[in-house]
């Protein structure tokens, strides 16, 4: 569906299903330079089980107008805008990666408007390699093939993707290629670069959260998000073995799982 | 020790790897070290939740062979990776991957521009079988560029072609016609059978949709049929109003949009999902493992394949009842050139050659030669010839016959990875009773 945010068309993804108001509402914001099509094995299941669920182009990705958004917390305020914009006071949120850092500032920010927070492969700072960090500001697809090495585990380097016939490295840098690098990746990198509030934000959540972390996952490693959920009061966290940081690709049927049921438990759907 | 900073470089896997493992993870299947064959037709559901959730594309998964099957889809996964595609759907031959092709594009009424230099099967599905369908054709000779663009209508929904015409070795300059489909909106289907990975990766030149015939030289000892189709992802089917079933909500999965929900992979999902479900040209998990051992293999065959052929040609354009020869790597042959920029790690192993006496020749050297085979395939391990008038292109007429760009002198050859002096002199056996007939009617 397409709506309006800021004066600029934002699209997202609503897992092939109509928007109706009456169901809780579910935004799963996407990671750096990618798009909504990451949650494709996510969404679609929520959206047949008695919710909304929004899988968001950022501002400036996919196929979103504008110009991406500088920094995290002008992203979490855009995500908060966006549960005004689709006519919504409450909503769960679902990040992956930069998601997470999004997602963490804006439960904190408005905590009377998220309901439930899932972190897939989030940590409370990502700082990023300056030579791949200057690789995306200059438009160079490198940094695309650099990501998608990173973000894969030695398992997902192989393939053996959950949807048959889908070779997921080439899919990531296809989405990664989509739109201009420097305007997706370069910008979104700088932003988790310049974030330094993820910690503290965390310390201000008390909505039930869930962490999903993967073992052979590089970019935000285990110990990483660890931390981060020690900081969240009650958080839940699931540790997949043999994963990388594409965990929702890579064991896309054990996280829609894992999150099926912490979202059901917390943010109960409109029953069908 | 080096004070040097050491340069950030992708460790993700190269071609001969890529061979061997993509797609397959030996954890995930008892530790099989070989790819299994899932011999079955169906799947356990976990709960009925579950099998909703698979019928609806809310989760991966197999539901039934004529769909999906484990070792298929590792040979998808596997052949989407070589091609350096986003996703491929295999099929029970080249002809039913060139079919579901053009299925998943068009409906009754579009229109397509066709290379007129095809393999005789896939001209008679354009020019006779498509028609039934509403589906009409342009063809267009593979080396005039600009007649591709001419004969782009307002109802046409792609263009498609061989990159290396059969038999007669023309090659589309597939950069510039990638361009001229671009810019009118609409996708390139580049058949690569005779190239495969190894020698040419399509989308690295425009093409959006490629598709192999795996029967050849991907499966390369000459033992199954399978087909496949692979996507590059870079097609934009939301850009206009062509593809409406692509982009707009389809009845058959709930208003789902395959543009909006998929993306790079929406044209593969969809041939999967309607087209499989709809016709079923279903690969058979023996014949998809067959193919998963030869791909193992590509890359060294592919360097004996083209190694053999380069002598082939050599010793054809010397030899005495030779009247020409054909392949790219003839310096004088049209395509010399674009050959060496679209297919620099060999030029494959197909070689057309006219023989002098014309018809009755080819007859007498083809019933003759004893290790080359007499067959319908190419791409085979072992040394393959045909004479396609009589042949694979026997049921055109002599007007399509010229337009094809076929001659009555003209045997097509596909060089097998055979000691090559072995297949030199199995030649001169038939060369020698190709000049029989000739000697008794002089005199």
């Amino acid at each position: 569906m397409k709506f309006k945010v800021n004066g600029h068309e934002v699209f997202a993804s609503t897992g092939g299903r109509q928007f109706d108001k009456k169901k809780p509402l579910i935004i799963f914001v996407h990671g750096s330079g990618l798009t909504h099509m990451t949650w494709v094995l996510q969404t679609r299941y929520f959206a047949f089980h008695g919710y909304n669920a929004l899988a968001v182009d950022l501002p400036g990705h996919g196929l979103s107008s504008g110009e991406s958004l500088k920094s995290i917390e002008e992203m979490a305020d855009w995500v908060s805008d966006v549960i005004d914009a689709v006519g919504h006071k409450e909503a769960s949120l679902v990040g992956h990666s930069q998601g997470c850092l999004v997602t963490v500032e804006c439960t904190s920010r408005y905590p009377n408007k998220i309901k439930t927070l899932s972190l897939m492969g989030g940590a409370g700072a990502i700082p990023m390699n300056p030579e791949l960090l200057s690789l995306a500001e200059n438009n160079d697809p490198k940094a695309v093939d650099l990501m998608m090495d990173w973000a894969h585990g030695p398992a997902g380097h192989f393939g053996g993707h959950p949807v048959p016939g889908l070779y997921h490295i080439n899919t990531g840098t296809m989405l990664a290629k989509s739109r201009t690098i420097q305007n997706t990746l370069g910008v979104d990198f700088r932003a988790c670069d310049n974030y330094k509030n993820g910690f503290d934000a965390a310390k201000k959540i008390k909505c039930p959260t869930l962490s999903i972390l993967a073992t052979d996952d590089k970019m935000c490693p285990v110990k990483e998000g660890k931390k981060l959920a020690s900081l969240i009061q009650g958080s839940q966290v699931d540790i997949i073995d043999n994963c990388g940081h594409m965990m929702l690709l890579e064991e896309a049927d054990r996280v829609l799982t894992v999150l099926k049921k912490f979202i059901t438990t917390n943010y109960p759907p409109l029953s069908r | 020790m080096s004070d040097k900073k050491k340069e950030l470089k992708p460790n993700t896997y190269k071609f001969d790897t890529l061979s061997l493992h993509a797609g397959y993870q030996p954890h995930k299947n008892a530790g099989s070290r070989q790819v299994p064959i899932y011999q079955t037709t169906s799947y356990l559901f976990d709960d009925v939740d579950h099998a909703a959730a698979l019928f609806n594309l809310e989760r991966g998964g197999h539901i039934y062979s004529r769909i999906s099957n484990p070792t298929v889809g590792v040979l998808e996964e596997r052949v989407a990776s070589l091609e350096g595609g986003t996703a491929a759907l295999a099929t029970s031959s080249g002809m039913s991957a060139i079919f579901l092709t053009v299925m998943t594009l068009c409906e009754a009424g579009d229109h397509l521009v066709v290379s007129s230099q095809l393999y005789g099967g896939t001209v008679n599905l354009f020019r006779l079988t498509l028609p039934k369908f509403g589906i009409k054709c342009t063809f267009v000779k593979p080396r005039d560029t600009e007649g591709f663009k001419k004969a782009i209508q307002k109802n046409t929904k792609g263009i498609f072609g061989e990159l290396v015409g059969n038999p007669g070795n023309e090659i589309m300059n597939m950069p510039e016609i990638a361009k001229i489909a671009h810019d009118a909106g609409i996708p390139l289907m580049v058949d690569a059978t005779y190239q495969t990975p190894y020698l040419c990766k399509p989308f690295e030149h425009g093409a959006d949709i490629v598709i192999h015939s795996l029967t050849k030289w991907m499966a390369g000892h000459g033992s199954s049929m399978a087909g496949i189709l692979v996507e590059g992802g870079k097609f934009d089917w939301m850009q206009n109003d062509k593809f409406p079933t692509m982009t707009k909500p389809y009845e058959g999965y709930h208003g789902l949009s395959f543009a909006e929900e998929f993306g790079p992979t929406a044209f593969t999902m969809k041939a999967r999902a309607e087209g499989m479900r709809d016709f079923g040209p279903c690969l058979s998990p023996q014949n998809a493992w067959n193919v998963l051992q030869g791909i193992e293999t590509l890359s060294v065959r592919m360097k004996k394949h083209c190694s053999n052929a380069e002598e082939m040609v050599k010793y054809l354009s010397n030899h005495e009842s030779v009247a020409w020869v054909s392949h790219p790597s003839v310096p004088d042959h049209p395509d010399h050139e674009l050959a060496k920029k679209l297919l620099p790690n060999g030029r494959g192993s197909m070689i057309a050659f006219g023989i002098k006496g014309g018809k009755d020749a080819g007859v007498a050297f083809i019933n003759n030669v004893k290790l080359a085979s007499h067959l319908a395939n190419v791409g085979d391990t072992r040394t393959l010839v045909i004479h396609p008038a009589s042949g694979t292109h026997s049921q055109m007429d002599e007007a399509t016959l010229k337009f094809a760009g076929l001659s009555h002198d003209m045997i097509r050859l596909s060089v097998g990875i055979e000691d090559i002096d072995d297949i030199k002199n199995d030649f001169e056996i038939g060369f020698r009773a190709a000049r029989k007939p000739r000697l008794v009617s002089n005199q």
